[in-house]
């Protein structure tokens, strides 16, 4: 019995690869095909890409982005998943709703939020001219402050998950018997628990980062002109310029990007972590 | 609560200084999904806080407008069709996923999951190239393909867990009991998992439904989705219309993560109980 349903069960995937082959990895080997061909082949868009100073300004800002963002959401994020690994389950359950909720509310609605927060004439804005702590209106937003504070919000959600998954995990006895040792409760921290969840801290970092350095409706909505990240590029030469070669070009030196660094973590953490091992 | 019990006796300085700062971060992450919705009522003809008054105005401006509905009947047909379509393939996908053994399984794993790694930005133009060859840009097939890139990950994760959780012995029981295989899938196995079904679904359907990098270049002028007229809206003014809908969106969420919930934490019962 157990058997025949091995032998029958795996034609199950099959719909789904079919799907996946036809377009997804089609669709990315053409691209890939026609960023060097302009008809001929050429290797014109990657030598662009690397010596036009304004591209290369926008990787490195898009890097710069990229890591303020991790940093912060691991600010932010490591107390609250510290709380809620700590808590009764009853409770963490309730204090997860906090985290949830923000991340199944749509990406453009929270960023549109943060422009009704941070405009000129925003919340922020209005609060602290109304209690008379500024004359005129902070520019909160069009520059790197309001990305940063965006991407920070929509990723922060992915970063607690990221810790609480690992956190959990870490059994509570050993703090105890730290402290029983004599450990006072910073030491126990920096110690014992504080190693146990570097996992979590790695997990979270570079899953944050994979979707910050791809990020494109925030920074086009939050940031400014000089604040253009790579996604924001592609997108331009692909609507405005019309020039398809370099776009796939700059297309694919993000993704390799990203793989480069899901391979470096794959070499030390292990990725199949990442997911639950699915 | 138990935060004492497992630091120590008293609380201490540091556990204040957690609370405080955890209820600032808290603040924070609710602080965008709130403010919104008091300025989707507001009376004025423009944002402003506070409101000075109180009005339906924005709700009355987006139900009227054709330019407002015919995006959002658009997102529910292919949000409903991504739904439907990522489901079948999710679902069946997972069966061997989790049950069988085979080569390969780990890449495999990751290939399926890939699309909601990599950059949207690549997976939207590598896309719109292939479909302006394909005649698809600007049809609401081409919305729901690509969509469903995104919607099956989610799916498949879902049901893996759900499937991870299943005591197959109970399916043998029911084939040894002299039950046949569709039988015992429709009256053992499929109420089981249709939790977990029905949860994959859910987050599928609000993927699709808020799904904008993808749509923005596939829908062309004749499909714009609801978050690509929200988005092309913005861009022009800030306009509280925008503040309605966006309020509408975050009850939809709110409601389709409540659904999760409850379903998560029934399975949860039924898997205690048997």
């Amino acid at each position: 019995m157990q058997q025949s349903s091995k032998a029958k069960g795996i034609y199950l995937i099959y719909p789904l690869m079919l799907f996946l082959i036809v377009f997804f990895v089609y669709p990315l080997f053409l691209g890939l095909i026609r960023s060097f061909f302009d008809p001929h082949f050429t290797l014109i868009h990657y030598i662009h890409f690397f010596k036009v100073p304004i591209y290369v300004l926008v990787i490195i800002n898009t890097f710069k982005i990229a890591t303020t963002v991790t940093v912060f959401c691991l600010l932010l994020g490591y107390p609250f998943a510290y709380l809620l690994s700590s808590v009764s389950p009853k409770m963490s359950n309730r204090l997860m709703i906090i985290v949830l909720i923000p991340f199944w509310v749509s990406l453009l609605v929270r960023t549109y939020a943060w422009m009704v927060l941070l405009g000129r004439e925003g919340v922020i804005n209005s609060i602290l001219i109304g209690l008379g702590l500024t004359t005129s209106p902070i520019k909160l937003i069009y520059n790197a402050i309001g990305v940063n504070i965006g991407m920070v919000h929509i990723l922060l959600p992915y970063m607690i998950l990221n810790l609480y998954s690992v956190m959990k995990g870490i059994d509570r006895n050993l703090l105890k018997a730290s402290e029983n040792l004599g450990a006072n409760r910073l030491q126990t921290f920096f110690r014992v628990f504080f190693p146990l969840s570097l996992p979590g801290v790695a997990g979270g970092c570079l899953f944050v980062f994979i979707m910050a350095i791809g990020f494109f409706i925030t920074p086009a909505l939050l940031g400014g002109t000089r604040d253009i990240m790579i996604s924001q590029l592609i997108e331009s030469h692909v609507t405005t310029l019309l020039n398809w070669g370099f776009a796939f070009c700059a297309s694919f030196i993000l993704l390799a990007i990203t793989l480069l660094i899901l391979l470096i973590y794959n070499r030390f953490l292990g990725l199949d972590k990442l997911w639950g091992g699915v | 609560m138990k935060i004492e019990n497992v630091k120590g006796r008293k609380k201490d300085i540091w556990t204040t200084v957690l609370y405080i700062v955890c209820g600032l971060i808290a603040f924070f992450l609710m602080l965008p999904v709130f403010i919104v919705i008091p300025m989707s009522f507001s009376s004025a003809t423009f944002l402003q806080f506070p409101p000075p008054g109180l009005s339906l105005q924005w709700y009355q401006r987006y139900f009227f407008d054709s330019a407002w509905t015919r995006p959002t009947w658009i997102s529910l047909q292919v949000a409903t069709a991504t739904m439907l379509f990522s489901t079948l393939l999710g679902v069946l996908a997972s069966f061997p996923l989790v049950r069988h053994k085979f080569k390969f399984k780990s890449p495999v794993n990751t290939f399926i999951v890939s699309p909601i790694i990599i950059p949207v930005i690549v997976i939207s133009v590598v896309l719109y190239g292939l479909f302006s060859k394909m005649g698809f840009v600007g049809t609401r097939l081409g919305l729901v393909l690509g969509h469903s890139l995104l919607a099956i990950p989610f799916v498949v994760i879902t049901m893996s867990a759900a499937l991870k959780g299943f005591d197959v012995s109970l399916e043998k029981a029911a084939m040894s009991l002299g039950a046949s295989r569709l039988q015992t899938f429709f009256k053992i196995t499929f109420p089981l998992i249709q939790p977990g079904i029905i949860s994959g679904a859910l987050f599928a359907f609000i993927i699709s439904f808020d799904e904008i990098v993808i749509s923005m270049f596939i829908c062309g002028l004749s499909s714009v989705t609801l978050p690509v007229k929200m988005w092309e809206g913005i861009r022009l003014e800030i306009n509280p219309v925008i503040a309605a809908v966006s309020t509408m969106l975050i009850s939809l969420s709110v409601i389709l993560l409540s659904l999760v919930e409850y379903l998560r934490s029934r399975a949860e019962k039924i898997r205690g109980s048997s």
